[in-house]
């Protein structure tokens, strides 16, 4: 545990001292501020955050990859993977930390759309329930998101390619459940519980369904261990 | 001899690397003692990475075993890594730290709490003389002062065992001297293996060297005796204008001369001329030939080069195996 912590205390500074931090951070903030005045700009505006949730997902297919593309690639690339592994130092231990770090990048994302939420309340008086839950669904879904990245990253010692494999792999699993209607039978099912997307829905109605909770656990914890697996192979190579 | 030389500390038995079908290391076994510092000599593609990754835990051997410190680097690898301090032969650094996270950060995952990281980074910043360097971020140093960095990471954690892959590889003359004596006085308190494929390296730190060939063990020996075994002569290259006939019988008349080959004739003809060692007979030469009434064109005391002993080395060495 102590190690999983040194590691993802490493890894959060390197983050927050790079310009990359900052960069995607902005770039979330805008376009969330986008939508967001999108949304309540129409002839009856709903006072809810729902305008930059559901964009969100796809803002995070591609931001989420990009906080984790560093994390193992990197560390192959400059072979600073060997002195980590041959450290008292177990490969889950290894992953787990790295983990924590890009879910740490993650959230300071989120800090600068909590003005929406004030400004929101300002000019009217929205229902804080599902505001919360929303922001929680928001934060499980990226949770899976930075897990997939985490994977891609293992995988290669190229970052760019880290991170659109990732981009890929999450595309997909986002947009398969436009295929249910196609699917039928079983498979409608089987489509539209897979999707990461759809398992957000609640979330954002003000419903924390359980169910839902333990898909994107679920769903991290097996990327995860995949990663560690991919780390594991590296030294049977 | 002490008594601690005769403890074990890194035991190899018949360690086999294959990479798919090409083995990397065959059959290799040796000892090394607490308080070694042992020399693994071999030219590029030897298997010396190889081995030291095998031993490090990075990456499992395809058969036979070795131990450290008594625990097996496959079976018990964590209490190996424990024990280790390793430098890979890349140096391998995060760059965009400073040296003192660096070194405070592998101090943490190798299990040292605050106090005693505190002590020891202080400590080997001055072993490595890397005082002004402390606050520098890794990327901005030369080449040398990361090497420095290097060393400085592998012995953080006051390791019984040391492996130090090509150590001095890739930095200039003066820091490979500061180097070297700064390996030689981490022996004793650690055992040092220490890969390398510079000859004179290894009598200049090393007490015991294996030289390993294409996988295997081809010698193993003091370095005293390596370097005896190698320089049985030298040779000098000239061109001299003058009768060929008679140019060569001058030339063996010179006391220490063993052997003149002429490798081109014609009006100025090239001669190879083997001394024994240390004879240096350059000066002469020159008076001989200048005394003679002839003309010197060209003289060039020829060393043998790393490959070349090396290939004699391995040559004499499987042909009496
Ligand atoms: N990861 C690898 N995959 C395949 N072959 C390798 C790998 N690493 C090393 N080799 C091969 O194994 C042999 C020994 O390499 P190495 O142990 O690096 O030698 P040295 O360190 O003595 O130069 C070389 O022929 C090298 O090409
Ligand atoms: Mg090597």
């Amino acid at each position: 545990m102590k190690n999983t912590l040194s590691i993802a205390w490493k890894e959060t500074r390197t983050y927050f001292v790079s310009p990359m931090a900052y960069i995607i951070m902005a770039v979330y903030a805008g376009l969330a501020a986008y939508y967001f005045v999108t949304s309540i700009s129409g002839v009856l505006p709903e006072a809810t955050i729902r305008g930059y949730i559901f964009p969100s997902t796809f803002i995070f297919t591609l931001l989420a990859p990009i906080i984790t593309m560093r994390l193992l690639a990197e560390e192959q690339k400059m072979g600073t993977l060997e002195l980590l592994m041959t450290s008292p130092v177990r490969d889950y231990e290894i992953v787990l930390g790295k983990f924590l770090a890009a879910m740490a990048s993650l959230l300071s994302l989120l800090v600068p759309t909590v003005y929406l939420v004030i400004l929101l309340t300002l000019f009217a008086t929205p229902d804080m329930g599902p505001i919360l839950s929303a922001y929680l669904g928001l934060v499980f879904f990226g949770m899976a998101a930075l897990s997939v990245g985490l994977f891609a990253s293992s995988l290669s010692g190229n970052q760019i390619v880290a991170a659109v494999l990732a981009m890929g792999i999450l595309l997909i699993l986002s947009i398969v459940d436009l295929t249910s209607s196609y699917a039928g039978g079983i498979f409608t099912e089987l489509v539209l519980q897979i999707s990461i997307t759809t398992h957000l829905e609640s979330f954002v109605r003000g419903v924390i369904d359980t169910h839902d909770l333990i898909y994107y656990v679920i769903f991290t914890t097996f990327m995860l261990f995949l990663t560690v697996r991919s780390l594991e192979s590296r030294r049977w190579r | 001899m002490q008594d601690t030389t005769s403890i074990p500390m890194i035991e190899v038995n018949n360690l086999t690397k294959y990479y798919g079908e090409y083995p990397a290391i065959e059959n290799l076994s040796f000892t090394v003692n607490k308080g070694e510092i042992l020399g693994f000599l071999g030219p590029n593609a030897a298997g010396k990475t190889t081995t030291m990754r095998v031993l490090t835990g990075f990456m499992p051997p395809t058969s036979g075993s070795a131990k450290i410190a008594g625990f097996d680097v496959v079976d018990q690898s964590l209490e190996v890594r424990r024990r280790i301090g390793y430098l890979p032969e890349t140096v391998p650094l995060y760059t965009e730290m400073s040296v003192t996270d660096y070194l405070d950060f592998m101090g943490q995952i190798r299990g040292m709490d605050k106090q005693w990281r505190r002590r020891r980074i202080d400590e080997v910043i001055g072993i490595c003389r890397l005082g002004e360097y402390r606050s520098s971020l890794i990327g901005k140093l030369s080449k040398g002062f990361r090497q420095r960095v290097g060393i400085a990471q592998a012995i953080l954690h006051e390791p019984e065992v040391l492996i130090l892959d090509e150590p001095t590889i890739g930095i200039d003359p003066i820091q490979v001297v500061e180097t070297r004596n700064l390996i030689k006085g981490l022996g004793g308190e650690h055992t040092i293996i220490l890969s390398t494929h510079i000859l004179p390296e290894v009598s200049m730190v090393c007490k015991r060297v294996i030289i390993i060939h294409e996988g295997q063990v081809v010698a193993v020996d003091k370095p005293e005796n390596l370097s005896g075994r190698l320089r049985g002569s030298e040779h000098i290259e000239v061109d001299i204008r003058g009768p060929a006939a008679q140019v060569m019988t001058a030339l063996r008349d010179i006391p220490g001369v063993q052997e003149v080959t002429r490798t081109d004739s014609g009006d100025v003809g090239s001669y190879d001329i083997e001394t024994a060692s240390g004879a240096d007979l350059g000066e002469h030469i020159s008076t001989l030939v200048h005394q003679r009434g002839w003309g010197l064109l060209r003289l060039q005391p020829i060393q043998m080069s790393l490959e070349e002993i090396f290939l004699s080395l391995t040559v004499t060495e499987s042909d009496s195996a």
